[in-house]
């Protein structure tokens, strides 16, 4: 379901008709477990306003649905959480703001592992969302909800939120098209922080038009987040033939499946078919990115997530004697396992003398893999390459195995470090019928040219 | 017993920081009130300060201005590149679980204070940094409950680190003293100290005279007047000497200052001492400052108490004439401006010099007898000037410019100045021929015959009664100079 087709059934019946539609769907399609909540009275609310003619905009009546960690009006903002649970927002994430100042209509919230940790949104204190292709299978995540929303066709485009791959990674399990952009590119203001210096902010849609739509509406400057960029989102129509791309080298070894290496490769071929080289590339510092990334983000995560203490909102332990039994208990009870583990990594790495040699060390070695990109940029348009070793694996295959389920992040984590815009899109199914998606990686602000590409390559 | 002999055996070594409070608006980090007095309790507290789930820091450009200003205060360079980092630690008057300070890469470098001692001697101490920071809420207990109040939570700090170059309690009590006049006359703070705007740690060690090694320290924290830094480290010398003679160690240790018993006592012990988690805030991009930027914003600033010092004494005034206009200057600081006056006529340094002592002398002891006239609208220095001219022109004596003065500072409108004064009969006889006829006919008085036959034995003294005379029948109008010019003239020569 596409942005267009939404509004051409608006024109012919209503608003109300279509957000009631979207709402329905969503509730046909419980035992996906993909929404956590439905913000129904709001949506109707404003679905009638657009009708009669008081909201207006280049979205107006189109219902979409906004990942758990989203602050918004009409629900709950749970993040997945126990310790959010109930937890209502007295404000909007800039982003929802943006896209309700254009008419558009938040239907619900959709699932994640809790706080964004993790890669197949198994992690949810509300049960794993199940897979659009395969019930049997993960969504992926920490997105997933809004992947196989939007995979399932219930709204045209869901948010999510990108910190080391958690909406390009859902989006190539679910066959949508996922971008996380270039770091800056979209407020996080009002959205859950996880990691600060990789948190980013982006679109599951089903096709790349409706990406350049939406995130031509929610880029720019907000006086709210310090690390904004002014807007720079415009999309060319095309892109000239005679690109030059980096297929990446490390990405495409024996641990990679074979049907996933097969389609990138097919997509390099259609890459070419249009004009545009295609040459295998290296970036050594690869290697190290999956380190880097679990040194820094949890230390990130055990700063964001201190403030849920039990004291001032959110879930507080009963019955506690002292203030340590009052935090202890109500963090061991309102946070997930996954959630506990990266706060003691990130206290760890951050701990008097350990500081210099891992927060320290890692952040030395991240300068170095952006200045690799950046060598290779000054060569190449743009990369590409898988954006996960496997399809959307079983539920509950990597539960009990942390390092087997960050590998799964091999691939997307290291535009994360190097703040760097990387899109997913389908680039066919397995023998399965499991979506594979491809990892389309850029320079600093080239996400819109990046869409563009993927646009004119797009076959349906 | 602790003899001063005893004491005399030992050094004592103590470095301060100062955490001042920042005279903005707003808050460091959001646009809630910054002014938490009388506040009901978290009735200034935005989002951001109360650390909700997606808040962000958005930095206060104020603060950073203000920064810089203390910066030039301190003698220091500002960094052309700061950041900020969290410290990181559990307590429920601190939302975020972290407070945003700059550890690594602060906004203000090395720097130096002149501190003046009462004798009129300098100790030099030395700044190691300056660093911006967000302060903390406030917690009240009740019983077995404690309150949070986030009313003062996310309030820009400037923390002040000195040296260890302070070795007595005067030193100590005088590095403080003048860092509030830098921070107040930089305009960093409003320095209200009732509030809190500047508290002071301190710390110090002892160790016997000559030794190279110093003793273990005791932090005394949140001293918030200059004298109870100086009794505390008073205290604190006679304590761990006392420890140290009956074969006792000095623990490192916080300790809190009872303001009532006038004693330091024991908060805890480095073994519970914290490790705070220090990493780089990613959401705030950091504090980039060119050349131009520095210079604009310092060259907007007041003379501070250094330059004053300096351009004081170049017009004659001594130290104590000069510590008692840079402390009136303070005290009076929005509602009479001391030091403003005389900068008004700063190219005339004659004018100059005649309103700053006119202030020592006059002004600010009438001020500081009066509560009422530092209210006052009317324009004093109009007043002064005009005194000025009728003193220059030799038309007024001291003792009526004085009274003159009393009765126009108190007045709604400022009258004619001279007018006023002649009608008050304030103006004194300087036509000679004039005072020539009120001399003789006091000469010719028979009561003045004694007097005059002294004189002329040669006891000066008795000069005083005959002016007298002739003031008393001028009504205090005749210039006194000018009768005991004419008085000598006619019986001495």
């Amino acid at each position: 379901m596409t942005i267009s087709e939404v509004q051409e059934q608006i024109k012919a019946s209503s608003a109300r008709a279509v957000v009631e539609a979207s709402i329905a769907k969503a509730k046909q399609n419980a035992e996906y477990n993909a929404l956590l909540s439905l913000t129904e009275e709001r949506a109707l609310e404003r679905a009638d306003a657009v009708d009669a003619g008081k909201i207006t905009g280049k979205l107006a009546g189109v219902p979409f649905v906004v990942k758990d960690n989203f602050l918004a009006f009409g629900a709950p903002t749970t993040a997945a959480s126990k310790m959010l649970a109930g937890f209502d927002a007295p404000l909007q994430a800039t982003a929802v703001e943006k896209l309700e100042a254009e008419g558009a209509i938040c239907i619900g919230k959709s699932n994640l592992d809790a706080f964004a940790h993790g890669g197949s949104t198994e992690n949810s204190a509300y049960g794993p969302t199940k897979n659009a292709y395969d019930k049997t299978r993960v969504s992926g995540g920490s997105s997933g909800g809004s992947a196989v929303i939007t995979a399932l066709d219930i709204v045209p485009f869901t948010l999510g939120s990108d910190t080391g791959g958690s909406i390009r990674q859902p989006a190539s399990f679910n066959g949508v098209v996922g971008i996380k952009p270039t770091y800056g590119t979209v407020s996080r203001y009002g959205v859950v922080a996880m990691a600060s210096s990789t948190d980013t902010i982006g679109s599951i849609t089903s096709n790349v038009a409706d990406a350049e739509t939406v995130m031509s509406i929610m880029a720019g400057r907000d006086d709210r987040d310090m690390t904004t960029l002014p807007d720079f989102f415009e999309v060319p129509q095309f892109v000239k033939p005679g690109q030059k791309i980096g297929l990446i080298k490390e990405f495409m070894t024996d641990g990679v499946d074979i049907e996933v290496r097969t389609k990138i490769n097919e997509y390099a071929d259609s890459l070419r078919a249009k004009g545009h080289t295609v040459e295998e590339v290296s970036l050594p510092m690869l290697e190290y990115s999956l380190a880097i990334y679990y040194i820094i983000v949890p230390a990130e995560i055990s700063s964001n997530l201190a403030r849920y203490d039990g004291i001032h909102y959110g879930y507080r332990a009963e019955g506690a004697k002292t203030l340590a039994e009052l935090y202890g208990r109500s963090r061991n009870d309102g946070f997930m396992t996954e959630n506990k583990r990266r706060i003691m990594i990130g206290s760890y790495v951050l701990s008097s003398g350990y500081f210099d040699a891992y927060y320290l060390k890692a952040q030395k070695a991240r300068t170095l893999l952006i200045k690799q990109f950046n060598d290779l940029f000054a060569q190449y348009d743009l990369l590409i390459g898988p954006v996960a070793p496997t399809t959307a694996f079983r539920l509950g295959d990597n539960t009990s195995d942390p390092i087997k389920m960050y590998l799964e992040d091999v691939m997307t984590v290291p535009a994360s470090l190097a703040g760097l815009p990387a899109i997913s899109v389908p680039a066919g199914v397995s023998q399965t019928d499991m979506p594979i998606g491809v990892q389309l990686i850029g320079p600093a602000r080239s996400d819109a040219k990046l869409l563009a590409l993927a646009r004119s390559l797009e076959t349906k | 017993m602790i003899t001063e002999e005893i004491l005399a055996k030992y050094d004592m070594t103590i470095g301060i920081e100062c955490h001042v409070q920042l005279a903005t608006n707003t808050k460091l980090f959001s646009g809630a009130d910054n002014d938490a007095r009388d506040k009901a309790p978290n009735s200034v507290v935005s989002p951001i300060d109360y650390g909700l789930p997606g808040m962000l820091p958005v930095l206060n450009r104020k603060a950073v201005d203000l920064a810089i200003k203390a910066g030039k205060a301190l003698n220091s360079q500002i960094a052309r590149v700061s950041r900020f980092d969290r410290k990181h630690y559990f307590y429920p008057d601190l939302p975020k679980g972290y407070q945003t300070t700059q550890m690594y890469q602060p906004i203000i470098e090395a720097g130096v204070v002149h501190a003046p001692l009462d004798d009129g001697s300098v100790v030099d101490v030395r700044v190691h940094h300056a660093h911006l920071e967000e302060d903390a809420g406030k917690l009240t207990h009740f019983g077995d409950s404690s309150l949070v109040d986030l009313n003062r939570a996310g309030t820009p700090l400037i923390e002040i680190v000195s040296e260890p170059d302070i070795h007595s309690p005067a030193a100590a009590k005088a590095y403080a003293t003048e860092l509030y006049r830098l921070m107040t006359y930089a305009g960093v703070t409003h320095g209200d100290l009732y509030h809190g705007n500047m508290r002071f740690d301190v710390n110090i060690s002892i160790a016997p005279k000559g030794a190279t090694e110093l003793g273990k320290r005791a932090e005394v924290k949140n001293l918030n007047s200059f004298k109870s830094v100086e009794r505390a480290a008073e205290y604190e010398f006679r304590r761990q000497v006392e420890l140290i003679e009956n074969d006792g160690r000095v623990v490192q240790e916080t300790r809190g200052w009872d303001d009532a018993k006038q004693k330091t006592t024991s908060q805890r012990s480095k073994e519970d001492a914290q490790d705070y988690r220090y990493m780089p805030d990613a959401d705030i991009p950091p504090i980039v400052l060119t050349d131009e930027e520095i210079t604009r914003i310092q060259a907007d600033m007041p003379r501070l108490p250094g330059e004053w010092r300096q351009l004081l004494g170049q017009l004659g005034l001594d130290f104590l004439q000069i510590e008692t206009l840079l402390d009136a200057e303070n005290e009076y600081r929005g509602r009479v401006n001391i030091l403003q006056m005389i900068e008004s006529v700063i190219e005339d340094p004659k004018k100059a010099k005649f309103v700053a002592i006119w202030n020592v002398n006059n002004f600010v002891p009438m001020l500081r007898s009066d509560e009422t006239l530092a209210a006052s609208r009317i324009d004093f220095l109009a007043i002064e000037l005009a005194i000025y001219d009728l003193i220059a022109a030799d038309k007024i004596s001291s003792t009526n410019a004085k009274t003159l003065f009393r009765e126009l500072i108190t007045q709604t409108s400022l009258p004619d100045v001279e007018q006023y004064a002649t009608d008050k009969g304030y103006i004194q006889m300087s036509d000679a021929s004039a005072v020539v006829a009120i001399v003789d006919q006091v000469l010719a008085d028979p009561r003045s015959a004694v007097a005059i036959q002294e004189l002329k034995n040669g006891n000066d003294k008795v000069i005083g009664y005959l002016i007298g005379q002739v003031m008393k029948s001028s009504s205090g109008q005749a210039n006194p100079a000018l009768a005991q010019k004419i008085i000598r003239e006619r019986i001495l020569n």
